[in-house]
């Protein structure tokens, strides 16, 4: 309580006659020193970083030695690289599995558990479904993994033994080591991972929405389908964006569960740009092409954030508008 | 117990034939959601049951009746076994270290910086916060390269220290731009009482500011320590020598090198387990009241 800055101090004496009452301390210079600390790690951590990859990105580099500028080969390079149009591809299967799927079976989950469950058998019921749900999300990705790597071994593991041992042979196989079906079996792994992340933030928002709705609904005789299409929906709008964001973002990053469970694998079935680049930085010492593929990446996780927030502001003020 | 609260038995309100049928229709219906719904969440839960199942086999039990079978007997020296060859005692403990470092430092940082952007409302205080946002979307692979560089640099490649420093500042990026815009709705009041009677800047922080928003600090702490606890792409580059790695870190590279037999694997996996079954357990309260909270904001 002793402790006290100078130029705290400073800014304490020179202000008090000069301001009266009204905004107090608003706009003092002597914030900005709070901002010290936090500005110069940014920088350090994020900044220069960020601007040494771009910068990396128009280069020939090993990572020792000589960097040899190469304008925009990376990039050209990049173009007729069938792997970065695979791992881009795969992108697409990890939105799916990952934004799509998750908040489609979220939502109604969501609503379900808050609508019927939490109503008819009580808010314990439906918060031990939701923490059941919601367990997956907390395990770091990489044990994920190693669980589900497990269970899908081709000898022994528990899928394909449940399987012969309900008489489905013929569907068992090597569920991560076949082109066929490492990608779907990832996908599913990332499904099961992912769901409970819009369950709980849906039932969240569900305990903002007046409940009067749902009575004045009920009473109109309208059942579960409508109620969930005209008030869940509508009304939990804002997190869905924010959820299909997030999740979005999240899975153009994807890395753990590729590099535990199949290393982009087989081939390059289930190879995504993060695992792409980070084979080229640490595996092959291509650090200027992994620096353009890492770059390719960050714009598109940019343009896919301000796509998604314009239509959110759209979707606004045509609600205000309405 | 189950207080079946809030549920107005459909209110007898006007031709009572109709209303008594549809109470029918739906008390069968509901047993079915409630089935399909339990079904589901024991779906979810089947790999842990079989992790826990597997665990605790032996190598020969396990090869003659198979994953799905109950254990002969309760075989604790799988487990033992690994844990002193991975010298997981250790691991725990440098997840435990970097993850609360993580947590405290970034929530210090968050405060200062929200502090300034929030309540000191600096000029260009919304283009800030936004570098901080499009920070915390970042590919953390358009900043590995250079920082492993620059680590080397200057000698924290292969360091805990440098995996703090790195993900404070990613943390606080996110923990700047939340507080940042719970402190924007800050009683302001409050604040120019304070500075009436005197106190500077840095008082009004600590003896205000703080006190009065340690919940929404609490639930970033935690957040904070769980997210760095399950990160794994930085670790993975920046901790190579096995005794600085954390668990996620050390267990995925034993499963990416495939050297692990069956319940060693399943040992090893419900030893990452249960660490965050145990936060879980901890902090249910205190995630799901945040996670509702970062979702609004």
């Amino acid at each position: 309580m002793t402790v006290n800055t100078a130029p705290d101090k400073a800014a304490t004496r020179s202000r008090r006659p000069a301001r009266n009452g009204a905004g107090i301390g608003e706009r003092s210079p002597v914030y900005w020193l709070y901002l010290i600390p936090g500005g110069l790690l940014f920088t350090a951590v994020i900044v220069v970083p960020f601007v040494m990859n771009i910068g990396l990105s128009f280069a020939d580099w090993p990572g020792v030695g000589e960097i040899s500028w190469t304008g925009l080969d990376n990039y050209s390079r990049l173009f007729s690289d069938d792997t970065f149009w695979t791992s881009f591809r795969n992108s697409v299967a990890m939105i799916i599995a990952m934004v799509v799927v998750p908040t489609a079976i979220g939502l109604v989950l969501a609503s379900v558990l808050f609508d019927i469950i939490g109503k008819r058998f009580g808010a314990r019921t439906a918060s031990t479904l939701r923490a059941m749900y919601y367990l997956p999300q907390i395990l770091p990705v990489a044990v994920a993994g190693i669980v589900w790597g497990w269970i899908l071994r081709p000898q022994n593991g528990a899928l394909n033994t449940l399987l012969e041992s309900v008489g489905l042979d013929g569907l068992a196989q090597n569920w991560l080591g076949d082109p066929n079906t490492a990608l779907p079996s990832v996908m599913a792994i990332l499904v099961w991972v992912q769901i409970g992340y819009p369950v709980v933030i849906f039932m969240a928002a569900l305990q903002r929405v007046d409940p009067d709705l749902y009575e004045a609904a009920e009473l109109d005789g309208a059942g579960w389908w409508r109620r969930f299409r005209a008030i869940t929906i509508p009304q939990i709008r804002p997190e869905m964006f924010v959820v299909a964001l997030t999740a979005t973002i999240a899975s153009m990053k994807v890395f753990g569960p590729i590099f535990v469970l199949t290393g982009g694998g087989p081939g390059d079935a289930t190879n995504v740009p993060s695992y792409f680049a980070y084979q080229h930085f640490f595996e092959r010492a291509n650090v200027g092409y992994g620096s353009a593929i890492a770059t390719i990446l960050t714009l598109i996780i940019i343009v896919l954030s301000v796509i998604f927030i314009r239509f959110q502001a759209r979707s606004e003020r045509k609600d205000t508008g309405r | 117990m189950t207080t079946t609260q809030a549920a107005p038995p459909t209110t007898p309100n006007n031709g009572a034939l109709p209303a008594r049928r549809d109470r029918h229709h739906r008390g069968a219906a509901r047993w079915i959601v409630l089935a399909l719904l339990v079904a589901g969440a024991l779906a979810m839960l089947f790999p842990f049951a079989v992790i826990v199942l597997n665990a605790f086999k032996t190598p020969a039990d396990y090869s003659n009746s198979g994953p799905l079978s109950l254990p002969t007997s309760f075989y604790l020296d799988g487990m033992i076994d690994f844990w002193n060859r991975v010298n997981f005692g250790q691991k725990l403990w440098n997840s435990i270290m970097i993850a609360g470092s993580v947590a405290i430092l970034a929530v210090i940082v968050s405060l200062f910086n929200a502090y300034a952007l929030g309540i000191g409302r600096v000029k260009g205080r919304l283009s800030i916060i936004v570098l901080f946002l499009i920070a915390n979307m970042l590919p953390h692979e358009a900043l590995i390269y250079p920082l492993f560089y620059i680590a080397n640099q200057v000698g924290l490649y292969n360091t805990q220290l440098a995996v703090i420093i790195i993900f404070t500042v990613i943390q606080s990026a996110f923990g700047t731009y939340l507080l940042a815009s719970v402190f924007s709705t800050f009683p302001k009041e409050i604040l120019e009482a304070s500075a009436l009677d005197g106190a500077s800047k840095w008082q009004i922080l600590w003896r205000v500011v703080f006190p009065m928003s340690r919940p929404t600090l609490s639930v970033l702490v935690v957040f904070f320590f769980i997210w760095t606890w399950n990160e794994f792409f930085i670790p993975l580059v920046f901790l190579i020598s096995n005794d600085k790695q954390t668990i996620p870190v050390a267990l995925g590279v034993l499963q990416g090198d495939r050297l692990m037999d069956a319940t060693t694997t399943s040992a090893a996996a419900l030893l990452g387990v249960i660490p965050a079954i145990i936060f879980f357990l901890f902090f249910q309260r205190t995630l799901s009241r945040g996670i509702s909270a970062g979702a609004v904001k």
